[in-house]
């Protein structure tokens, strides 16, 4: 059979590395939308929230990033 | 398009621009070739554009930290005043913070040092002429997360012995037919988790962000200047501005990350000093 018009390549890992990182996208999503919530209820909080903030984001981030490397290795 | 070459040290162009691989032309899509430098500076082969930056990122930071610490002022200049203002960053905000009052003064050194060389590392993936992140090529983020592993590892065992490993693998106060699926899940996380991800992390940012940069500003230079068509031409300009958006991400991105690492390293030493889990 003859193809005809443009031929999408690629790889269908990258399918999978935009599935897996939905659940990382909310994961961060919520953890920042609970710091603006804190910050408004406590301003004087923000500091402290931060950096556990920061901390809670690269654990979370860890499964995006796993997924990417995955993405590239499998 | 050719390559940037600087005499007797052939560079490849910070953006590669080719088009096409001889045969029908158009655009050679940014990927992981890009990441692939060998040789370049007359040295062996591993002597390459990466290896040059760590190696300038180090000298860079050993040369600014040794000049921001002499001659201090107790009524500190400007100078001063910004370079303490660093330092107090990692060292009030990091260090003391995670690790306590009681032993952070001997992890600073470490933190402040691994924060600047990683930020110079990864500013340089923005500065132009460099226009590469040193630890997107990922051995260059190992050798660091060796170094962290190593730290917090001889830590815990120089404080509580033998005990840091019943520690870090066993909570206190599991009943005993929950260890086997307690140690193995912790061991998993402590020893094996947290070096692969500290890593990655670190790495898979900095790949991802350069590849976008590449996408956008190749993309959006070859839609300009090689395609035909003016709604071609009007998407590659407007991709070629949208590219200032992202370097703007980058730079976030690339200081985030240098300071994630610092936080983590100091949070990992600080749960091995730890008495209990």
């Amino acid at each position: 059979m003859e193809t005809t018009g443009p031929i999408i390549e690629g790889s269908l890992n990258l399918i999978g590395y935009g599935l897996a990182v939905i659940g990382s996208g909310i994961g961060v999503g919520l953890i920042f939308a609970s710091v603006i919530q804190g910050t408004a209820r406590q301003p004087e909080a923000r500091g402290a929230m931060m950096g556990t903030a920061w901390i809670g984001f690269a654990v979370v981030e860890a499964l995006a990033i796993l997924a990417l490397a995955f993405s590239f290795v499998l | 398009m050719g390559g940037l070459t600087v005499p007797g040290v052939p560079m490849r162009f910070p953006v590669p621009m080719e088009t096409g691989h001889g045969e029908e032309g158009g655009w050679h899509t940014p990927s992981l070739e890009d990441f692939e430098f060998v040789g370049g500076f007359g040295g062996p082969d591993w002597v390459n554009k990466p290896f040059i930056q760590a190696v300038l990122a180090a000298v860079i930071v050993i040369v600014l930290w040794l000049l921001a610490s002499r001659r201090l002022k107790v009524v500190p200049g400007k100078l001063q005043f910004l370079n303490e203002y660093f330092y107090n960053f990692i060292r009030n905000g990091v260090a003391l913070e995670v690790l306590g009052q009681h032993d952070f003064r001997r992890y600073v050194p470490y933190l402040v040092g691994l924060f600047s060389f990683i930020w110079v590392n990864n500013l340089m993936g923005l500065f132009p002429l460099l226009m590469f992140p040193t630890f997107s090529n990922i051995g260059y983020a190992w050798g660091l997360v060796f170094l962290t592993y190593v730290i917090y590892n001889v830590a815990g065992v120089a404080r509580h012995g033998m005990k840091y490993f019943k520690n870090s693998l066993l909570p206190a106060g599991v009943p005993w037919p929950l260890w086997f699926v307690i140690i193995p899940i912790e061991f998993l996380s402590n020893f094996v988790i947290r070096p692969l991800t500290l890593g990655l992390r670190l790495f898979g940012n900095l790949l991802a962000g350069h590849l976008v940069v590449l996408v956008f500003v190749t993309g959006g230079a070859y839609l300009l200047f090689q395609a035909d068509g003016a709604v071609n031409k009007v998407a590659g300009g407007a991709s070629l501005i949208f590219s200032f958006a992202i370097f703007a991400l980058e730079l976030l991105v690339s200081s985030l990350q240098a300071y994630i690492f610092t936080v983590l390293t100091a949070q990992y030493v600080a749960s091995s000093l730890a008495e209990d889990h």
